[in-house]
């Protein structure tokens, strides 16, 4: 294995150094939720039968989302892209319904109704699943921006990954955020791939994806992904930046997908090398990392890495009995959620015809 | 009954919102410092402050994507399009993210906005500056739309689509900005979905919405003075939600259909007002339906010209006499 890089200025960083044992366990703990969640959606995804549509797999990413959302308090947000079953599970949302909404179960979180790009959970601050590239940006602007109207002392964690950055509606939510100094943190998740497009073939910069945010006046910063105290640190100046000076930050976090953009990218193995992943799993994937790390502290034995990773493989097993055995939303359910007012029935949604069906 | 323009009813119904509930705000191009690009906010910044009413960079997409995620958090900004024909560049913020929200995630959110704007043509402007999007929105269940024709109309619909807790779209025209209707001091809410019957008549219905009430308003004038024709000029008011039953008793009365409609005519309003009289109400028409739509191009700048590419009240009359 190759060395773990220069973690140690990281780890003695505030926040890490108040990490207890058992919260580092937790971190852990997350990203094997996570991958397990992951691999138990893909195999149901190839043989179940059951799902539908596109499933983008955050398998290799897992120390991003879980590093930076552990951070935040009851008064932070968070709001991502469509690669994002993994900012939904570390916002802590249930396996069983994340996997049912997969299923397209009326037991899903979105009954249903949004599949696997549009997981939501308002209740713990997790304002979807966005399937339009680029869709969430100013979206994260507004939720950032509520907070600060109703005098909140929050942020917004939005994000988005590194094919985002060339669309324009992210550009004009770095200049308002900076304008009107929105407490928002952008994450560009930065797997080196849009879709099947590398880096290089897609986007146009000087140093990294994240500096253009020199240009908005916006405070900027690039992680190495596969160190989850580095993650910690540099997140927690953001969160620290927006909550106290109610100013944005871009982050670009260094990361890779093992799998394709979606389980139907046909060309998942032909626009990189395998000898490209073989390496990313090897010497750089953040569990083996962050195990290999906690060993070394004398905080977990293997045993104990064996006994977290066989119940996170257990709770996905029975988030798919869950999912399979869960009803479906009766035909029905197509015409409700469309309306607030004439799902409460109130006056508003009682008046004039709402739907046109013949 | 005092007179008030259409432009004032609309900044007190804006007014008497701001005052009643500190979650509305106002966001949008020109809309504080300089009052309003037609004016419609005059005032309110210097009465509400910077917090209330907000000048944003030309930056549609962001702006409105910014409204739609903060009434996530349970604010109700009201946004302004300096032109209705500019929310194209923010479609994906509008009927993905304003329109979707709430069905995607199986009714946890709601999204409690309203944009407002003019969307209209006549005004010689050109093809882009003069789009009429009441079709194409109102396409995407989810949403609502509405077409105020008169001051009153102005001010009552636009108060309900403040109060309102789905995304509302409120479309105004620049042409009507300075006409003035009688509007009751009182407060008063005029329900989403509710038509009104404009003119009463009996020998054939003019069914219209937004300014092409007032062309029908002048054509029936015409009608009764020239032809001896009866025209009722029915007001949809709102698009979605529609007040289909108004729509047919008017029909059943007259037993004929004249729909006047600034949209191009494919896919036009008057298309779906059409298929729902032949559908419910055919046994009840004497005559086909016919429609009185913009002509089919993009809209003309030539002055002259754009008054006719519209529809006229010469237009609907020609249209009315030659039904059989």
């Amino acid at each position: 294995m190759e060395a773990l890089l220069t973690t140690e200025t990281f780890a003695d960083a505030a926040i890490n150094r108040s990490l207890v044992p058992e919260r580092k366990i937790d971190l852990l703990r997350q990203m094997f939720r996570i991958r397990r969640f992951e691999q138990a959606a893909l195999k149901q995804y190839q043989t179940g039968g059951q799902m539908g549509g596109f499933l983008h797999l955050y398998i290799g990413q897992e120390s991003v989302a879980v590093g930076t959302i552990f951070l935040c308090g009851e008064t932070d947000h968070v709001i991502a892209g469509y690669r994002s079953h993994g900012n939904a599970l570390a916002a802590g949302m249930t396996m069983n319904e994340c996997m049912a909404e997969l299923f397209g179960k009326a037991t899903g979180c979105s009954k249903g109704k949004g599949g696997s790009m549009h997981l939501f959970a308002p209740d713990k601050n997790y304002w979807g699943g966005h399937g339009i590239v680029a869709g969430q940006t100013p979206l994260g602007l507004g939720l950032a921006f509520g907070l600060k109207y109703q005098n909140m002392k929050g942020c917004c964690l939005c994000y988005l990954g590194d094919g985002t950055v060339n669309q324009g509606v992210y550009q004009e939510s770095l200049n308002l955020a900076s304008l009107w100094d929105l407490p928002v943190i952008y994450v560009i998740e930065n797997n080196q791939y849009s879709m099947g497009t590398s880096l290089e073939r897609s986007s146009a910069y000087k140093n990294c994806l994240a500096a253009r945010a020199e240009g908005y006046n916006i405070e900027w910063d690039r992680i190495n992904g596969e160190d989850l105290y580095e993650i910690r640190a540099k997140t927690w100046t953001a969160i620290q930046r927006a909550h106290d000076q109610s100013r944005p930050t871009v982050l670009e976090i260094d990361t890779y997908r093992y799998y394709g953009h979606s389980v139907s990218d046909a060309n998942a193995k032909k626009y990189r090398d395998p000898e490209e992943i073989e390496k990313y799993r090897k010497f750089h994937d953040p569990l083996r990392l962050w195990q290999a790390r906690l060993l070394e502290e004398g905080i977990i034995t293997e045993p104990e890495i064996s006994e977290l990773d066989a119940a996170a493989q257990a709770e996905a097993v029975a988030a798919v009995q869950f999912a399979e055995t869960g009803p479906l939303p009766e035909p029905a359910d197509i015409l409700s959620d469309v309306y607030y007012e004439v799902d409460r029935q109130s006056p508003a949604g009682r008046t004039g015809k709402h739907f046109f069906n013949d | 009954m005092p007179q008030i323009t259409y432009r004032k009813a609309l900044n007190d119904a804006l007014a008497e919102e701001l005052a009643r509930d500190k979650n509305v705000f106002i966001i949008g191009e020109e809309v504080a410092q300089y009052n309003g690009a037609y004016k419609v906010t005059e005032g309110l910044w210097e009465r509400f402050g910077d917090k209330r009413v907000l000048d944003t960079p030309i930056t549609e997409a962001a702006f409105i994507g910014l409204g739609v995620g903060a009434s996530m958090l349970g604010l109700r900004p009201v946004i302004e399009l300096m032109f209705w024909s500019f929310a194209y560049v923010a479609y994906d913020q509008i009927v993905n993210n304003a329109g979707c929200i709430r069905y995607m995630s199986g009714g946890q959110i709601n999204v409690p906005i309203v944009i407002r704007g003019p969307a209209n043509g006549g005004t010689n402007v050109g093809a882009t500056h003069s789009h009429t999007p009441e079709s194409i929105l109102a396409n995407n269940p989810g949403v609502k739309v509405v077409c105020p024709a008169t001051a009153y109309d102005a001010k009552g619909l636009m108060k309900s689509a403040i109060r309102d807790n789905d995304p509302v779209f409120v479309m105004e025209n620049t042409l009507l900005y300075g006409e003035s209707w009688e509007v009751p001091q009182e407060e008063y809410l005029i329900p989403l979905g509710v038509a009104n019957v404009k003119r009463e008549g009996t020998d054939v219905s003019l069914i219209a919405h937004g300014r092409a009430t007032i062309t029908s308003l002048a054509a029936a004038e015409i009608l009764a003075a020239e032809h001896g024709i009866s025209a009722e000029v029915l007001d949809l008011r709102s698009i979605r939600p529609l007040d289909e039953e108004a729509v047919l008793k008017s029909v059943r009365k007259t037993h004929r259909a004249v729909l006047v409609d600034e949209n191009k005519p494919f896919c036009s309003v008057s298309a779906q007002i059409a298929a729902i009289i032949q559908e419910k109400a055919f046994d009840d028409l004497d005559a086909p339906i016919r429609r009185v739509c913009a002509l089919d191009a993009p809209a003309i700048y030539s002055p002259p010209l754009e008054k006719i590419q519209l529809p006229t009240p010469e237009r609907v009359v020609q249209k009315v006499v030659g039904l059989t």
